[in-house]
């Protein structure tokens, strides 16, 4: 066998490559599905799609990225199905919103300087960190210790690459809160990963 | 305007991935970051971020 036909194969369905691929797509869709049964559900039809289709793929990666790319879709639909059906003021309610902002405040002293204590040290080498699974272990962690609508504007951004006039629209939202939602996810999601992740490296 | 401090120079690294600041938001917060350590590391943390959520867009750490 040539290595052209060989890397423009058909997908692995074989038990192992299934297995490993599953786990990775229901790690994607539990950070932004946090009932557990939709991001099943969602990965099992993303799944079925996928191998009902006899699309070939130029290497492993493609044939990852291709998965993924039907994977997002499918939690795109289902955010848009589930934001019709519950008004988008109770999933972020006023109140869950100040709740959630007063949360990071502490993280300023009264001058609006960094806490000593808070203050973003250096992070050496976190690309090194993306190789490991340890680090994506801390990383679900710190999404999850996210408030859960501050979460899910946030993986709406930032996983499915939608973009903050769209998720105003299914949220109805304002764009002003969106940007302080995503605001608050990036300061909470950045000091989560230094303690839990970064802290002993040079301050 | 008033100097800005470490809380309104985070918001504003935040929402330049969001949109389009104006010269002088980024002049003030250019000049914030140049002597603040901390906020310096902020604005590359936040690029780290983007990466890390690139990573997992595309299939993960795997």
């Amino acid at each position: 066998m040539s290595n052209a036909s060989a890397q423009a194969g058909a997908p692995p369905w074989d038990d192992a490559s299934i297995a490993a691929i599953r786990r990775d797509m229901l790690r994607f869709a539990r950070m932004q599905l946090r009932d557990g049964g939709a991001a099943e559900d969602m990965v099992q039809e993303a799944l079925m799609a996928a191998m009902t289709s006899a699309k070939s793929f130029a290497g492993r990666s493609a044939f990852k990225t291709w998965m993924f790319a039907i994977l997002r879709n499918k939690i795109v639909d289902h955010i848009r199905a589930s934001s019709r059906e519950i008004c988008g003021s109770d999933l972020v309610g006023s109140s869950e919103m100040d709740a959630g902002l007063e949360a990071f405040d502490v993280l300023f002293k009264r001058g609006g300087h960094w806490n000593p204590d808070d203050r973003p040290s250096t992070w050496s080498d976190p690309e090194a960190a993306f190789e490991q699974d340890a680090f994506w272990a801390v990383f679900d962690i710190c999404m999850n210790n996210l408030p859960e609508h501050i979460a899910r504007v946030y993986t709406m951004r930032e996983l499915l690459e939608l973009d903050t006039a769209e998720i105003c629209a299914e949220l109805g939202i304002t764009s002003n809160n969106c940007f302080v939602i995503l605001h608050r996810a990036r300061l909470g999601l950045r000091e989560c990963l230094e303690n839990r992740w970064f802290q002993g490296e040079s301050r | 305007m008033k100097m800005m401090n470490c809380k309104d120079a985070t918001r504003l690294m935040s929402e330049r991935y969001e949109r389009t600041l104006s010269l002088r938001e980024l002049l003030s917060l250019k000049v914030h970051t140049a002597m603040c350590k901390g906020c310096s590391n902020y604005g590359q943390h936040l690029d780290v971020l983007r990466l890390a959520a690139k990573r997992l867009r595309e299939g993960g750490e795997g």
